[in-house]
């Protein structure tokens, strides 16, 4: 064994001790019959205005110009990859990430719940992965929450004169933990704890959900900044259709 | 910036990804890192029970509703089959960016061949 070998495999073990005493468990979307009748409809009802203005979004944004269709496809698709990638994380459980944030930050977060409810009605139908009683929390969550957080770090950013791959970075990272964020206030505000409240509740479900998704995070802002850089480079045309080149 | 420069900042940025998701598996040896969907239930029946002061250890929290696929197969999806769907998700996802995106390059090569400008709108 190499000195250099020992380093990393110290490393590694400081690594573990550091980490491993986190409980174990597994962040993901809420599963079917877990959120109480009140709260599917609530989160459903407060899902709907957003779906219903991101289809009105979409439809304008391709009558206006056919070629954005290519965008909003690789958006889409691009959530269909990240949503279904369980990646191992630091607290000993896997969960995936979202995606929705380059879809946020390409056409607002109002078209991204489209996006994201095609992934979440896939998932859902298909492999009993989050539900369709748990659809509008879920929405509201990982399609709407999560990409408006992204779209106003973006938009805030934007104007700083900031990198703009890292302004991506930093917007879509926080709107996937961001996403988790809201999935443990959901949990908590229909388990309340009833020695500690509410809070109680969402600090024991932050613990799984959020700490779980820091490094998850990480990965999807690196990639959401190279998807952008991607677009910068071969699709000026489409990016202009869009806002996101300046006019000539 | 130039191109060789962003593309070795590329391929960084992804060896930083691929680390990100694998060193965990190997740093954590004990953990079990289950794919199953039992996300949080366990968190949720402890708070049940604390709240109703149930004693019995096994006890576990009862959703009301189950998955429709469940409901079809009366049981759960096997766990190949399930990893199975997850591919196809990927795969449809992955097919979709990689066919545009190669398009896009495309257009762009053939645009420096025949001195169009690479910003140029399509007619």
């Amino acid at each position: 064994m190499t000195k250099r070998e020992k380093t990393i495999i110290s490393l590694s073990c400081a690594f573990a001790l550091i980490f491993g005493v986190v409980p174990v468990s597994h962040g993901m979307h809420i599963m079917e019959g877990y959120l109480p009748l009140v709260h599917c409809l609530v989160w459903g009802a407060i899902s709907v205005p957003f779906v219903v203005v991101g289809i009105i979004k979409i439809r304008k944004l391709t009558e206006e110009n056919r070629r954005t269709m290519v965008l909003i496809a690789m958006a889409g698709a691009f959530v269909f990859v990240l949503s279904s990638l369980k990646i191992p994380s630091v607290t000993g459980s896997c969960s995936h990430m979202t995606g929705t944030g380059l879809g946020a930050v390409l056409f607002g977060p109002a078209a991204t719940s489209v996006l994201g409810i095609i992934v979440l009605l896939f998932q859902a139908i298909l492999l009993a992965h989050g539900g369709l009683t748990t659809l509008g929390a879920n929405t509201f969550s990982m399609a709407i929450g999560g990409p408006f957080l992204t779209w106003i770090i973006w938009k805030g950013l934007k104007g700083t004169g900031i990198n703009k791959p890292l302004a991506i970075f930093l917007a879509t990272a926080l709107g996937d933990l961001f996403t988790y964020c809201i999935t443990s206030f959901q949990l908590a505000f229909a388990y309340p704890s009833e020695t500690g409240g509410v809070m109680a509740s969402v600090a024991k479900f932050l613990g799984i959900f959020a700490a779980t998704q820091v490094p998850l995070a990480i990965i999807e802002g690196i990639l959401s900044a190279l998807v952008y850089m991607a677009l910068m480079n071969y699709a000026k045309p489409e990016m202009r259709a869009i806002g996101l080149v300046a006019e000539k | 910036m130039n191109k060789k420069g962003s593309s070795k900042i590329t391929v960084l940025l992804i060896i930083i990804c691929v680390l990100l998701a694998i060193v965990p598996l190997f740093a954590l040896k004990d953990a079990d890192f289950g794919g199953s969907d039992d996300a949080g239930s366990d968190a949720i029946s402890e708070i049940v029970k604390e709240n109703k002061g149930i004693t019995d250890k096994n006890y576990e929290y009862e959703p009301w509703a189950e998955p429709v696929l469940e409901k079809l197969l009366g049981g759960e999806l096997p766990g190949e089959v399930e990893s199975l769907i997850f591919c196809v998700q990927t795969g449809i996802g992955v097919g979709i960016v990689a066919f545009f995106l190669g398009r896009l390059t495309q257009r762009s090569k053939d645009r420096k061949k025949y001195g169009i400008p690479d910003d140029a709108d399509e007619e």
